[in-house]
């Protein structure tokens, strides 16, 4: 009698989210605590994922991967978030879905063939430079800007906060190409060792701290016509396409985290003495964590729900833009609370939730803000 | 090379199990996962079938209620095809009568070699793989912690509390296999693809040709008669050391005649 989690799950997306919660438990949550003090996920432990395809979920099967929809993301992303590492799951999600399906998306038989072979064994990490000091979520401010040079482009320009250009092996980066067009930008496939393509910083974080976030330099870069990412003026829309995915594997992977948190803080509380009893026996906290479950699993729900309208080739703007602005949040609610039933604990660095508390503090501010998502549904809302 | 792996599913360990008041057995009418201490057989007979160069895994498991989620687990670590025999007919089957049934779905396949785990995680009398070996008038060797095939007959490692005994059996036998001492290998995401369209091949009792009432609480040689508490622990001493607590470390010790 196989019992699934939810109604989206097949017998194949439930053994993935099993796999992958057992390999998190064994390979990743006993070392997270070193890697954050190294600032630095191992490259050894991201060649294991590609060696066992947990890199591959969306990559086509005639590249290697398993050719699956965003309902295997959204369930390997919440099943990554069981690591309570998110700073190890944000790495894994940048390559495989917010970086990676651009690639998928818009590649041209020839990059499929050269770069995805990479992509899939875990040997070459990807990251996704769009976002520049005076330009985060106004996209279309971007001002790296490239310019024609014989047979390819010229770029000059500064990126910020970009995950894994620090130790990964490739970004794709955002550039504007037509002056007069404040949404004429085009993608481009830089590896690290292109020659003027600089890290110069190894940003400091509130939280994910094991995550490599860079500040990259770009002077003079040279990057020839076959690394150009679509089609030339049109990287804007062309990367819109992915906007769902990425939104939706923040949610997954803060959801999994979040039902960690609240899975300790119940342990706890039920431990804990207190005026006679436990803490959990206070009326109070009780109340308190049984909304707060309810919260999670009206966050899950509406994500799994919004990924499966995005399976189903559906237009899912609105409802994984609601599913965003309302599942980060409450991911933060209840992640203040738990920090908050744990007492001075929740406090202490040696506790997990502290840990899970300052990493889910980005989840609303990245991919798409909580004000910047509400403004998809809310112009999605007008009648009439 | 043909190597059958006895597989358990059992109920998840993480979650807390119950008894049946009626029938004084674990309830196992929940989703069942794969036996850890049956992932190192597989992992072993994975291993053998690679290093021979030719030949398959193959899986046989006796489970209620038609479940195969563990079975899945096993398909997607790389065998290639399982028999899975369910029937209410065999709930509360005792270790032989389970033997007689999984040797029955054995035979067919004639293996060179069958792997079994020792003992299960969940109800246990750690006798099934004899059973098995006594039932197919096999050879048998337990407790092993490495097999390698040498022509027609297999060496192997056999654990004991001293170390081990390098011992050599003719194929075809059964081997049961101490767990803990391969490390089994994650089923690979396209593993987990194909475990889909790999064969399980359902039977009855009566597929293989065994009578109704002479399986499951029918059949059974042995009744449960009564189920208990195990007793709580006591707490243990603790010792504060102010420089001296060796002393009463090595008294506690010379107490017990260790020392
Ligand atoms: C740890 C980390 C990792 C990151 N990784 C990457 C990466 O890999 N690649 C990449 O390209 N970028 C990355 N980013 C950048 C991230 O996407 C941006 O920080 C985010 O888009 C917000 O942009 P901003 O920081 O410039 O804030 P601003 O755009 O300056 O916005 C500030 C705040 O203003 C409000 N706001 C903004 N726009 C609106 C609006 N239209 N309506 C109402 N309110 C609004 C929101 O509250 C928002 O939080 C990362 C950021 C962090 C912190």
């Amino acid at each position: 009698m196989s019992r699934h989690r939810n109604i989206y799950m097949t017998d194949e997306l439930q053994a993935i989210y099993d796999q992958t919660v057992e390999f998190v438990s064994k390979e990743v949550l006993p070392h997270g605590e070193a890697w954050e003090e190294e600032g630095k996920v191992p490259r050894q432990v991201l060649s294991q994922m590609g060696e066992l395809g947990m890199l591959s979920l969306r990559i086509p099967e005639e590249h290697g991967g398993l050719g699956l929809g965003p309902l295997a993301s959204a369930t390997f992303s919440e099943a990554l978030g069981a690591s309570t590492f998110a700073g190890f799951d944000v790495t894994v999600l940048v390559h495989t879905d917010m970086a990676g399906p651009h690639l998928v998306n818009s590649g041209t038989p020839e990059q499929l063939e050269r770069w995805l072979p990479g992509v899939v064994s875990g040997q070459t990490v990807l990251s996704i430079g769009v976002s520049e000091p005076d330009a985060g979520s106004d996209v279309a401010g971007i001002r790296t800007s490239a310019v024609k040079d014989g047979d390819g482009w010229r770029l000059n320009g500064t990126k910020t906060f970009i995950t894994n250009a620090v130790y990964g092996d490739m970004t794709i980066l955002a550039a504007k190409t037509d002056p007069d067009n404040k949404y004429g930008i085009t993608m481009f496939l830089i590896p690290s060792e292109t020659e003027g393509f600089e890290v110069a910083k190894k940003l400091n974080k509130h939280g994910w701290l094991c995550s490599d976030t860079a500040e990259l330099v770009l002077t003079d870069v040279f990057i020839p016509d076959d690394q150009v990412l679509g089609t030339v003026h049109r990287g804007f829309y062309e990367t819109m396409k992915n906007f769902q995915n990425e939104r939706m594997v923040l949610i997954g992977m803060g959801v999994g985290a979040a039902q960690a948190a609240i899975d300790q803080t119940l342990a706890y509380t039920q431990e804990r003495k207190a005026f006679g009893g436990h803490l959990y026996d206070l009326g109070a906290i009780r109340q308190r964590m049984a909304m707060n479950q309810a919260r999670i699993d009206a966050a899950r729900a509406s994500m799994y729900h919004a990924a499966w309208m995005g399976e189903q080739g559906a237009d899912n703007v609105k409802a994984m833009s609601g599913a965003k602005a309302f599942g980060c949040e409450v991911i933060n609610q209840v992640m203040y609370d738990c920090v908050q039933f744990h007492g001075g604990m929740g406090y202490m660095r040696e506790t997990p939730v502290e840990r899970m508390y300052r990493d889910a503090r980005i989840l609303p501010i990245g991919g798409g803000a909580t004000e910047v998502m509400l403004e998809e549904v809310a112009k999605r809302s007008i009648m009439g | 090379m043909k190597v059958v792996v006895c597989v358990k599913q059992i109920p998840d360990p993480a979650d807390p199990g119950a008894l049946d008041p009626e029938t004084k057995t674990l309830k196992r009418d929940m989703k069942l996962i794969l036996d850890e201490s049956d992932s190192y057989g597989v992992e072993m007979a994975l291993q053998l079938v690679d290093a021979a160069g030719e030949g398959e895994v193959t899986l046989v498991s006796m489970a209620p209620n038609n479940e195969r989620s563990g079975l899945s687990t096993a398909l997607a670590m790389g065998a290639a095809s399982a028999t899975l025999v369910s029937d209410p007919a065999l709930q509360g089957s005792d270790s032989l009568t389970t033997a007689k049934v999984l040797a029955a779905a054995i035979k067919d396949q004639s293996p060179d070699l069958v792997i079994a785990g020792s003992e299960s995680s969940d109800g246990y009398t750690g006798t099934v793989p004899e059973q098995i070996a006594g039932v197919l008038d096999l050879p048998s060797v337990t407790a092993a912690k490495s097999i390698t095939v040498d022509g027609s007959s297999i060496k192997v490692q056999r654990q004991t509390d001293a170390g081990h005994d390098d011992v050599e059996c003719p194929m075809p036998c059964v081997v049961s296999v101490t767990a803990g001492v391969v490390e089994p290998r994650y089923p690979s995401f396209k593993g987990i693809m194909a475990a889909k369209s790999k064969p399980v091949d359902e039977k009855t009792a009566a597929d293989l040709g065994f009578d109704a009432d002479a399986v499951g609480w029918a059949g059974a040689g042995q009744e449960i008669v009564d189920v208990a508490e195990a007793p709580q622990r006591e707490a243990g001493e603790i010792v504060e050391d102010d420089g001296e607590a060796y002393t009463r470390i090595v008294g506690f010790l010379e107490e017990l005649k260790i020392i």
